[in-house]
């Protein structure tokens, strides 16, 4: 092992955990607002990279079907709870974004997806499919356990990881897919080479983790979501919606889980069920920051990426045991540090 | 209604109720467990798919085909197999797709006396015909055949050192396994064996590992599209050995990831993969082709997959023992029927099938030769046929 080697490793560790910090942010946003564990979160890295490598290919996704479908039962959903309150005032924007939408989108499908059409069009295509199903997801399946205690939404999460793997398969078939990349070409630094994708998927994870930094600090939105974070009935007694929050996370986190998969599709196969690992690794990187602090979670992602690439080099049979592993001392020294808090506050 | 009236109706529902399995029963009936969806689903896919091209009627009798789905897990495949057994009373069962699942269906063929033919690969699953194997037969070839023929196109261009990375599961131990037996037979030295995941999504650490022990060639031993990373990053890393893979990789959509990347890259597969280059005195090629032709006709141009010719053949194998197990007079959805099929299917001889030539014997149930392997190339994007490897 010579140093070349530790620098390849490094940067192959640097890179994979750009992408498992994305998706820890995402995480522990999620926990922070909603209380739900949410591990479908991966399944957007899926979604949105097997969206894109269906439209470059050629073909229309399975996700345009999908997002037509959710969006008319949340529409059903929304009436039905009109219907029980005599509030009609909601519904015209509920029928523009989960009816018209996804309707526009079911047919401008057909056009869009050709071999032919500029990629950053077909990403944006892509994202327009994958993104509104995290506000969909929320509205159907979440928010109406919003209350629930916290191992129910994570049972929750369960079936929805394994329904969402299910239909992956149905769409997008068992075999593997990439994407053209990004960024074409080779950048000389020392001793290693690096892809221009490479700095493209480091450069956006450093923009979206400062986005998110500015969001979360400078936004009356950002804001609102970290109100309703520290203290759910609080926030609520000053007029903070907990659906417009609930609802306005699971858009970021599927917006960042389908950025996510786009980025790495280039370098590596995606599969209809590559999102759950990745996730998982994102998981221990959100365990890092006890589920609550971003830059401890990013921290971990990075660390996470590379003691995978370094076991993968010293002992590729056992690289996911070393990262699993890594889990329990972190588990013990969280659990002996944070002071008891019970779960309904 | 009286008493008698209400006993002699339901006396009559009852025997109208006893008739209906029996009328049901008069046809043939294959119970089917594949693994369509879960980490096996690109095998299992094709392979269901293929069931819907598998003949109806064989020597007057109607052939009735009742699928399951056993998400690629031992324990549902199992339970499929009971299921299609005491509730579908089925005469034989195909499947499933991987090999623990096939290993696990194997007791409970002996168990019940029905006859199974996995579609496999590994050779522990028909190894020694004994007890409760006696029951069971497969159609994929065995890994030792696809090795050995690995090995002896090895030593043809004069490999001495060969680097291995494979799956971190049963399928890349087994080849280990293997294709270390064979390559030693041949002289050839295993120079680093290295592990990857099927959902990795980087093996930079193995590639570098790999790199350093500079093997002439290197083995990948994985399935389905998932052998696309490895050879990418070898050749992104500056590998300029050759670069084997096992037949598992035998797969249009491994081509399409991969790309260029894949251009020189060797490896063993059935003889369908490239069944219209084989010259026309193939024993296989007539068989291979027609298959070809079914699939893509209903399900698209090119989307054959070597996978569902495992399922093809095994419906080849039941439709040709039909008529002799009939010939005994046991009459289907019984214990005599099954054991007869079973029989049947032991004697069968010289049957060119898609993947090869089956000749079953009572001590071996998987019945495949060397006509049942055929090295390939990959030139251009495109699977050519290598008589001289």
């Amino acid at each position: 092992m010579d140093l070349t080697i530790v620098l390849i490793l490094l940067q192959d560790g640097v890179v994979n955990g750009a992408i498992y910090a994305l998706l820890g942010l995402a995480l522990v946003l999620v926990f922070v607002v909603t209380r739900a564990i949410f591990i479908p979160q991966g399944e957007f890295v899926a979604f949105g990279a097997l969206t894109l490598a269906f439209l470059v290919n050629g073909k229309v996704p399975g996700t345009v079907n999908l997002l037509v479908i959710i969006g008319i039962l949340v529409f059903v959903v929304e009436l039905l709870a009109a219907l029980r309150s005599r509030d009609w005032s909601g519904l015209p924007k509920t029928l523009a974004w989960s009816v018209a939408l996804p309707v526009a989108l079911y047919f401008a499908a057909p056009f869009i997806a050709s071999t032919t059409t500029p990629l950053w069009i077909n990403v944006i295509f892509a994202m327009a499919l994958v993104v509104p199903l995290g506000p969909m997801m929320y509205r159907l399946v979440y928010q109406p356990v919003a209350e629930a205690s916290v191992l129910v939404l994570l049972i929750i999460s369960v079936a929805v990881h394994f329904a969402m793997t299910g239909l992956a398969l149905v769409f997008f078939g068992a075999e593997g897919w990439r994407t053209p990349p990004f960024m074409t070409g080779d950048v000389h630094l020392g001793a290693v080479t690096w892809s221009a994708q490479t700095f493209f998927v480091l450069g956006t994870c450093v923009a979206l983790i400062l986005a998110l930094w500015i969001f979360f600090g400078k936004t009356l939105y950002g804001r609102a979501l970290r109100a309703t974070a520290v203290n759910r009935r609080g926030a609520r007694l000053v007029g903070i919606s907990t659906n417009m929050s609930g609802t306005l996370t699971f858009t970021l986190a599927a917006a960042i889980g389908a950025l996510s998969g786009m980025l790495i599709a280039p370098v590596t196969t995606i599969y209809y069920d590559t999102g759950f690992l990745i996730g998982l690794k994102g998981f221990v990187a959100a365990i890092f920051g006890g589920l609550v602090s971003y830059p401890l979670a990013a921290a971990g992602a990075l660390f996470v990426g590379i003691l995978e690439a370094f076991s993968s080099f010293w002992a590729s049979a056992y690289k996911e045991v070393f990262v699993f592993t890594l889990i329990i001392p972190v588990l013990m020294w969280r659990s002996f540090s944070a002071h008891h808090v019970d779960e309904e506050e | 209604m009286n008493i008698s009236q209400s006993f002699r109706l339901s006396a009559l529902v009852g025997a109208v109720a006893l008739a209906l399995p029996l009328i049901a029963s008069a046809q043939i009936k294959v119970g089917i467990t594949v693994a369509s969806t879960g980490p096996a689903a690109s095998l299992g896919i094709p392979e269901r798919n293929t069931v819907a091209l598998l003949p109806t009627e064989v020597a007057g009798q109607k052939i009735e085909y009742i699928v399951l789905d056993d998400g690629t897990d031992t324990t549902r495949a199992v339970k499929n197999m009971r299921k299609l057994i005491t509730d579908d009373k089925v005469d034989v069962v195909v499947g499933s797709s991987v090999t623990p699942s096939s290993m696990a269906m194997v007791d409970v063929a002996g168990e019940t006396k029905t006859p199974m033919i996995s579609v496999a690969a590994n050779a522990k699953i028909v190894e020694p015909v004994e007890g409760a194997r006696k029951w069971v037969f497969k159609t994929p070839q065995n890994d030792q055949l696809m090795a050995s023929a690995l090995a002896d196109a090895m030593a043809k261009q004069h490999i001495k050192t060969l680097g291995f990375i494979g799956f971190s599961d049963t399928y890349g131990d087994g080849w280990l396994n293997v294709m270390t037996a064979a390559a030693k037979e041949k002289g050839i030295k295993m120079s680093a064996v290295e592990k990857y995941g099927r959902t990795d999504t980087s093996v930079t650490g193995q590639a570098l590992k790999l790199i350093a022990a500079k093997p002439d060639a290197i083995l990948i031993a994985g399935s389905g599209t998932p052998t696309a990373l490895p050879v990418r990053e070898l050749k992104s890393r500056g590998y300029k050995g050759i670069i084997y893979q096992t037949h598992g990789s035998a797969n249009n959509d491994v081509l399409r990831v991969c790309g260029k990347d894949c251009d020189g890259m060797i490896l063993p597969a059935g003889p369908l993969l490239v069944a219209d280059q084989l010259p026309d005195s193939n024993p296989v090629k007539k068989t291979a082709l027609a298959y070809e032709k079914l699939y893509n006709a209903k399900y698209g141009a090119g989307t054959m997959n070597t996978f569902g010719g495992h399922m093809w053949d095994a419906g080849k194998l039941i439709s040709t023992a039909i008529p002799l197990a009939l010939k005994t007079g046991a009459k289907p959805g019984t214990e005599a029927f099954r054991s007869a099929l079973r029989d049947a299917i032991e004697q069968t001889k010289n049957l060119a099938a898609s993947q090869g030539v089956f000749n079953m014997s009572p001590t071996d149930h998987a019945g495949f030769d060397k006509r049942a392997r055929v090295m390939v190339k990959v030139v251009n994007g495109k699977w050519v046929y290598q008589p001289d490897l």
